[in-house]
């Protein structure tokens, strides 16, 4: 019994997205996160722990707990 | 209308169809942003990196009402205070995909917004080495304005007057000797106010203006958009013509003779 819950503990990542505490279900790649949040990747630019990670590569980086994730686009501005 | 042939704004190897380059902030209504940009005739248009906003899900970005394939997006580094942040920004804007064109803003005052302009050399030198094509928003320094291009910038920016200010051109000298003393392009970014001010910056000799706020907070902006387009060319078109010297005494422009005896 404590075996399923720790296996539970163990698959959930808390990650901070955008300055905020949000926890996945993982496994989970950059990518399952943008489609988790409905966000178009190719409208968004990525950072994991203030590394860019490029668009072909959204789909091969696994999250882990504790990432820090920013998800930037363009907004109007002078 | 004219048989001077001007050539078009050339930056960083980039010729552009218009003197005029509009900011994308501050506008009532993405509606109106977009019948003001169309009415302007600009090229380059500039917009901002930030966050997502998770909590607003039906929130959308800019691209959603601007047609990349139209208009030059320039990214900027606004609201950043260091040279580190503004590369980090610069970073994140050309993984956009869309072009190594930053504008790049250092702020070194929250008050007047006034550049900071150690940071803005220093990641001038990051950026160009990194192979962007900065346009560094400046203050009128001619010394300042020397640094950055030595620093590797594409295109110098000091301002008319500070960011939303408009205030107009405060220093019609500062900004000829830029001009004058630098090879890169010169474009005022910031200050203008109404047509009359665009006007007379164009009249400077300066490549171009980028604007936002004398657009994007006027009674009516797509007409105050159509305004600043003929101010652009009309200056533009003044400095190519040369103007009159001035005098102190009036020299009539009538025949002085032939008078009835």
């Amino acid at each position: 019994m404590s075996l399923g819950l720790d296996r539970a503990r163990v698959s959930e990542l808390r990650l901070q997205v955008n300055g905020d505490p949000r926890t996945i279900a993982g496994p989970a790649t950059l990518l399952d996160l943008l489609g988790q949040l409905g966000l178009d990747p190719r409208m968004i630019v990525v950072e994991l722990n203030r590394e860019i990670v490029r668009r072909p590569r959204l789909g091969d980086v696994a999250l882990k707990d504790g990432d820090q994730v920013e998800l930037v686009h363009f907004v109007g501005g002078g | 209308m004219t048989n001077i042939n001007d050539i078009p704004l050339t930056v960083g190897g980039r010729a552009f169809r218009s003197r005029l380059l509009l900011g994308t902030g501050k506008y009532r209504s993405n509606q109106e942003m977009v019948e003001a940009i169309s009415a302007s005739g600009a090229e380059v248009i500039t917009v901002a990196v930030r966050r997502v906003d998770l909590d607003r899900s039906k929130e959308e970005g800019i691209l959603h009402h601007l047609d990349p394939s139209r208009f030059f997006l320039l990214a900027n580094t606004a609201g950043c205070y260091t040279a580190d942040e503004a590369v980090r920004y610069a970073r994140l804007a050309r993984e956009a995909g869309f072009n190594e064109f930053i504008k790049l803003e250092v702020i070194g005052d929250r008050d007047t917004l006034l550049p900071d302009t150690d940071g803005l050399i220093t990641a001038t030198r990051t950026l160009a080495g990194e192979g962007f094509k900065v346009m560094a928003y400046t203050n009128d320094d001619l010394v300042t304005a020397l640094r950055l291009e030595q620093a590797g910038a594409a295109a110098v920016m000091p301002l008319a007057s500070p960011i939303g200010s408009g205030l107009g051109l405060l220093n019609p000298y500062s900004i000829r000797t830029i001009k004058r003393r630098l090879s890169v392009p010169v474009l005022v970014d910031a200050g203008v106010g109404t047509a009359s001010d665009a006007c007379v910056t164009m009249e400077q000799g300066v490549d171009g203006i980028l604007m936002n706020t004398a657009i994007a907070e006027a009674e009516h902006p797509v007409a105050m958009a159509a305004a600043m387009r003929h101010a652009v060319e009309a200056g533009r078109l003044a400095f190519l013509a040369g103007r009159m010297p001035r005098r102190e005494v009036a020299v009539p422009s009538s025949p002085a003779h032939g008078m009835l005896g």
